[in-house]
């Protein structure tokens, strides 16, 4: 120990590499975990069990269309998918953009009309008032259920639930307002949003090209286990209804949110093995660092080395007290380099408003590392140190 | 090894039979030659003695100190230290042997300089296994009786040689051992300082029965030695008394 302290600025550049090492294998794991939780906690406000059905996908004279570009599916595709077996429950959308008023201040946005069910499968909470009810989607009333980013805009500090806005100049009663729920896995803020009923929309507001049909629509299955089931069952159901002869290919696009969500979390796992993988080399680096200069101690030490065996250090003895120092300066180094990766990853954070995640764990496995690198890499040093023959060290210069 | 072991003498601290050593060395044509340094070295060194060996520089008498203080092994032959046949021992055992029953004192007084004087000579303890507080506190007894508490705190650089070899001398005592290897204890001192080293030394052999074994090339310093041995070209060609005069080659 008392060898470190007397070569300070050698000790504190061979500790500098291991700092950055551990501090770059923190930081990076840090923004891996970031990024993991970012798209969990994404995936979490999609809701569970999810398709989306689309219309569409059809070919017309070997043209083909993407999905949507057909208006196919319509509010009872989605009332008698609701039915099947394996699926829980259906929310129909059409959409579009709408200025909405309240006394002086204006907001476009976009406006959804849907049903009651919507806002369950999609996993909405309400946060104030109410969402609308059947009744409401049967009577077409103008009634509003806010986003939070759009209530805050148009509202401020005011309770917007009971109170009239404007939509393209209809008046509607705002029933509620949602709770916020953050940016979609696609990255669109979720909750710069109005809903109104379905028919509403279609009557009032949207318009339609094709009375009856929808731009898409939310499915939610029993339950993960029968996912395939539910993807079957309305796929059949949709070909039987669209009246689609064997052979024919699918009008509408069944898709898996699920399953997207899964590739995206393994993503984001790829993403933080191969961060981490890369600080890891610059551990290694570091520990190379080490080696050396521990080489370069034992070579400088050689006849205090054989002293201390002239005196009656055993080979351990040596063994240990110059593995002991590699161990240190790593240990050391780990220390400083786990403040200063949690030093950089709340900048980072702050500055460009990156989620970065540090976990316990990953600190213990930083420290862990680092102090394995000081074993294996100080390990040779020490022995070389331990083997010297006691004659030979001591006749040293 | 040879078959004639003695029968253990309670007497006889060091006895040293047919002892050969030379180290391997490669000429110019590539092949490899034995260069001899010792050779049939016979000696046997009684506790409480006090021996000088003198000799020329490259006369064999450095190795044979390092093979008596089991720094180096011998190429062939016996040596017994202690009634324990040194070559028999493994390098721990060769430790230990050297941690109990061997003081060193060198010519460069070889101290740890990173440490105080007290944790020089604390150092051997720690290695023979006691712990910290009470291998400070025996190195403090030591260096008071040296004469030296006040400079406990110092670091070797801080201390004259005098002092730096006083430190030594209490280093090599801590463990209570029953041999003082000196190798050239006075090398780097002015004669005053070389007197009062050479008065310590007698006065330990004299009142505690160290042996002492020494080697120098200067005559006043080996009178303090009540036996002398010889070496020239690795062979024992002197060994008795002090009477000069019946030295064969005499060395200043």
């Amino acid at each position: 120990m008392r060898a470190l302290r007397m070569n300070r600025l050698r000790t504190g550049l061979t500790m500098l590499g291991m700092i950055i090492g551990v501090a770059a294998v923190v930081l990076m794991l840090s923004i891996g975990q970031g990024a993991q939780t970012k798209i969990n906690q994404s995936i979490e406000t999609m809701g569970s069990n999810l398709f989306i059905v689309l219309p569409g996908a059809t070919s017309s004279g070997g043209l083909s269309f993407g999905s949507g570009s057909v208006k196919t599916l319509t509010v009872n595709d989605a009332m008698a998918i609701a039915e099947l077996p394996a699926v829980n429950a259906t929310g129909p959308v059409i959409s579009g953009t709408a200025q909405l008023n309240f006394n002086a201040k204006n907001w476009s946005t976009s406006i959804t009309g849907t049903t009651p069910d919507y806002f369950m499968v999609g996993n909405w909470t309400i946060e104030d008032g109410s969402i609308f009810s059947e009744t409401d989607v049967r009577s077409a009333a103008r009634v509003v259920v806010l986003g939070s980013i759009t209530a805050e805009n148009l509202f401020g500090t005011i309770n917007p639930v009971g109170k009239t806005v404007r939509i393209t100049n209809r008046p509607f009663l705002v029933v509620g307002v949602l709770a916020a729920k953050g940016q979609s896995l696609s990255g669109r803020d979720q909750d710069d949003n109005v809903f109104i009923p379905i028919t509403t929309s279609e009557r009032q507001i949207t318009g339609n090209q094709f009375p009856g049909s929808i731009r898409y629509m939310l499915v939610q299955g029993k339950s993960a286990e029968t996912m395939e089931e539910a993807e079957i069952e309305i796929t059949q159901l949709l070909r039987q209804r669209h009246r689609i002869s064997d052979g024919m290919e699918n009008d509408f696009t069944v898709r898996n949110l699920t399953a997207i969500a899964d590739v995206a979390t393994d993503t984001a796992k790829i993403l933080s093995i191969v961060l981490g993988a890369i600080a890891s080399i610059s551990l290694l680096v570091g520990g190379i660092g080490i080696m050396n200069i521990m080489l370069v101690s034992v070579t400088e030490r050689t006849r205090e080395i054989g002293i201390r065996m002239a005196i009656g250090a055993n080979r351990n003895a040596i063994l240990i007290q110059f593995l002991l120092e590699a161990i240190m300066i790593c240990f050391m180094g780990g220390m400083i380099g786990v403040i200063l990766g949690i030093g950089s990853a709340w900048i980072i954070s702050q500055l460009i408003d990156m989620l970065v995640v540090i976990t316990l764990s990953m600190v213990f496995l930083a420290f862990l590392f680092s102090s394995a690198v000081g074993i294996f890499f100080g390990f040779y040093p020490a022995r070389k140190a331990a083997s010297l023959k006691p004659v030979d060290a001591l006749r040293y210069e | 090894m040879s078959t004639n072991q003695p029968a253990p003498s309670p007497t006889t601290l060091i006895r040293i039979a047919q002892l050969h050593k030379s180290y391997k060395l490669i000429d110019a044509d590539g092949n490899t030659i034995e260069n001899p340094v010792l050779q049939n070295i016979n000696l046997i060194i009684e506790k409480g003695e006090f021996v000088a060996i003198m000799g020329h520089s490259g006369s064999g008498k450095s190795t044979l100190m390092n093979i008596l203080g089991c720094l180096d092994t011998p190429t062939s032959g016996d040596y017994w230290l202690e009634n324990q046949n040194v070559a028999m021992l493994s390098n721990d055992a060769l430790a230990r042997l050297r941690n109990r029953y061997i003081g060193f004192v060198f010519q460069g007084f070889n101290l740890l300089n990173r440490m105080t004087a007290l944790d020089n000579v604390a150092v051997p303890l720690l290695y023979a296994g006691e712990n910290r507080a009470s291998s400070r506190q025996q190195a403090m007894e030591q260096l008071r009786r040296t004469g030296l508490e006040k400079f406990a705190m110092h670091h070797p650089n801080q201390l004259s040689g005098g002092q730096q070899q006083r430190v030594a001398i209490s280093r090599a005592l801590i463990n209570q051992p029953p041999l003082i290897l000196a190798d050239e204890p006075t090398g780097n001192l002015d004669t005053q300082t070389s007197q009062e080293i050479m008065t310590l030394f007698e006065q330990l052999n004299r009142e505690q029965g160290i042996t002492i074994v020494l080697v120098t090339h200067e005559n006043d310093i080996a009178a303090y030695a009540r036996r002398l041995i010889l070496i020239k070209d690795g062979s024992i060609v002197y060994d008795g008394d002090q009477a000069l005069e019946n030295v064969p080659d005499p060395v200043v």
